[in-house]
């Protein structure tokens, strides 16, 4: 199978330009330099690229969005938070390909006209910020950034900014707040970010993987890609595994891949001989599948029609024996200490959720709990600044949709049947 | 109500301004010099930088605030932070912040008496497929089993 991303991440010196060109990296930023600025933006449109950082809304028609006025300057985020849980990709490609990112982003910037580029890195990636700044020094000396690349006029600086611990910064508007020196708050939509993004500016947000998939694009064609995948869901994805398999890890693999295939056969099954109790498909804030509901094509439109999402691609793997109470009750710790706090139904609903659960698993659940999440959950939809509330609604909603008898056992017995632990 | 920089940092804080149109910007990675260089965010520091960046010391606090990776008070030599989210707790990570709870004789939040090691327990590291992981400091240690930990942290000067 063709791979746009990983076909050399085993070679350690790949992260290291002079490897990097070797295997013919930066060839594509050469072409690209040399192509109407339409035209690329026009092959990526082809290319059916959707963003990877979780919305999957298509990259070219997100650079479109820039204003035609190219008097004020433009900035490319490049966002490399990797905060949901489930999620491990991007800092697989900072660590294995560095310059796959970083020829990405001169490839998108030249094509939209953009002379600053930031990466905003999540805090703990102190690792991968070394080797991103050391790919960017290197890119530098070579000639790929910096001032008139490659002797084509074209200017480009990329500085690496790393965040501080908070989930909410991988919301772009929050990240844009972060990277302007405030707090991570995120703020009302309209105005876009491509209007009024980062100092005010018009600014283009694109996860890492987006854009590390641009100078493959370029390379091979946007048609080329846009095959790989299906029908409105090009190329390749990254798609890490976790939890209870024999093989944990990311795989690139074909968007609409079987996802039973994917958990089955790539990443060799479930651990212990046990069998699958249930699957959180996308990350942490997409709906819970039962076992009887993975014979799906793991690609966006697809996994919608089932009501949930490949998200930001992070296969959580739950097997039998595992409580889904105390899952949940993980979950929502994690989403009431990460909400922001500005929108109320957010603030206490979140917390709200996470103390219920919480009871019930401690066996002191009411009756009537149960009904009360999916209370909480409505009144939590629709209401807020940013999507953070609705990431928690949907575990909450889904979970207790799907796994409702072992919420009433908990309540009925008094007590967690599986001893509350893992 | 003085702190003294470095002389490397105050180099580091020129080069920041540059990279910017906007001197708030440089406040995230100032507040990291400051850790960086007296190993936690203290009122003085953030006095200093609201001179330096030229906006109010809440300002900065506000920010220091939010974010968990400023430390506001001295930590241990070791920060020592398990993940305890949903991959890693899957995989065994709420034994593993007992043991090391027991271990050290402190809670997560806490530092041993010494001062070696403040435990605490993290959201998703970003690092499931290794689950489960912790953080010590800037590095990761992962596909952590008990023996591993009590070999690392008995390993640690
Ligand atoms: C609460 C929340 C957290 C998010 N975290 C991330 C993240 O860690 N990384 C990421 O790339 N996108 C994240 N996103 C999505 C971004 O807001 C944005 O859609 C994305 O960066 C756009 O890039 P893309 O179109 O290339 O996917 C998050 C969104 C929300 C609502
Ligand atoms: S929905 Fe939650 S996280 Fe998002 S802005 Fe409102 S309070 Fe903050
Ligand atoms: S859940 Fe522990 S690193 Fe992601």
């Amino acid at each position: 199978m063709e791979r746009v991303l990983t076909t050399h991440f085993a070679d350690d010196r790949y992260r290291h330009v002079d490897a990097y060109v070797e295997t013919g990296g930066y060839s594509a930023l050469r072409k690209a330099l040399g192509m109407p600025k339409e035209e690329i933006v026009a092959e990526v449109r082809k290319a059916n690229l959707r963003g990877r950082g979780g919305a999957g809304f298509p990259a070219g028609v997100k650079w479109g969005f820039l204003p035609k006025d190219l008097s004020r300057p433009r900035v490319l985020v490049v966002n490399a938070d990797e905060g949901e849980p489930g999620t491990f990709k991007d800092r697989l490609i900072m660590s294995r390909g560095p310059h796959l990112l970083v020829e990405g982003i001169a490839i998108s910037s030249f094509a939209m006209t953009i002379h600053v580029c930031y990466i905003y890195i999540r805090g703990e990636f102190v690792r991968e910020a070394k080797i991103l700044e050391e790919a960017i020094g290197e890119a530098h000396a070579k000639g790929f950034l910096g001032k008139n690349i490659l002797g084509s006029g074209f200017d480009l600086d990329v500085y690496v900014h790393r965040g501080a611990g908070a989930y909410i910064c991988g919301e772009e508007t929050s990240l844009i707040n972060s990277l302007e020196g405030k707090r991570g708050w995120p703020r009302n939509k309209p105005p876009f970010p491509a209007a009024i993004g980062a100092f005010g500016l018009p600014t283009i947000v694109n996860n890492v993987e987006t854009i590390s998939d641009v100078p493959w694009i370029v390379a091979n064609g946007g048609e080329r890609f846009a095959a790989m995948g299906v029908e409105k869901n090009g190329g390749t994805r990254l798609i890490g595994v976790s939890g209870a398999v024999n093989r944990p890890g990311v795989y690139e693999l074909p968007a609409g891949v079987n996802l039973r295939d994917i958990i089955y056969e790539h990443a060799g099954g479930i651990k212990d001989g046990k069998e699958l109790k249930a699957v959180i498909p996308g990350g942490s804030s997409t709906p819970v599948l039962r076992p009887g509901e993975i014979d799906v094509a793991y690609d966006i439109e697809s996994m919608a029609r089932i009501g949930s999402a490949s998200g930001s691609g992070g296969v959580i793997v739950i097997p039998e024996g595992a409580c889904m109470v105390r899952a949940l009750m993980v979950l929502m710790n994690f989403y009431s200490h990460e909400s922001c706090g500005q929108c109320t139904p957010c603030r206490e609903g979140t917390g709200w959720l996470a103390k219920i659960v919480r009871r019930i698993e401690e066996g002191k659940g009411l009756e009537g709990d149960v009904e009360l999440i999916l209370d909480v959950c409505d009144n939590m939809m629709g209401r807020t600044i940013c999507p953070l509330s609705e990431a928690a609604v949907m575990p909450a909603q889904s979970f207790v949709w799907k796994f409702r008898e072992e919420f009433d056992r908990h309540i009925k017995d008094q007590k967690c049947p599986y001893g509350n632990k893992f | 109500m003085s702190v003294a920089f470095s002389e490397s940092a105050r180099r580091e804080f020129d080069a920041l301004f540059s990279r910017y149109p906007d001197r708030e910007a440089v406040i995230l990675p100032a507040l990291y010099i400051a850790q960086r260089e007296f190993g936690y965010v203290s009122g003085e520091a953030v006095e200093y930088l609201a001179g330096l960046i030229g906006v109010s010391a809440a300002r900065i606090e506000g920010v220091a605030t939010f974010y968990t990776m400023y430390n506001r008070k001295p930590v241990g030599k070791y920060h020592v932070q398990i993940c305890r989210n949903i991959s890693c707790s899957l995989l065994g990570a709420e034994h593993l912040i007992e043991h090391v709870s027991r271990k050290l004789g402190v809670k997560p939040g806490q530092t041993t008496p010494d001062g070696k090691f403040t435990l605490s327990t993290a959201e998703c590291l970003g690092s499931c497929g290794t689950a489960p992981v912790m953080q010590v400091n800037d590095d990761y240690h992962e596909n952590l089993t008990q023996e591993k930990i009590d070999a690392l942290l008995d390993r640690l000067p």
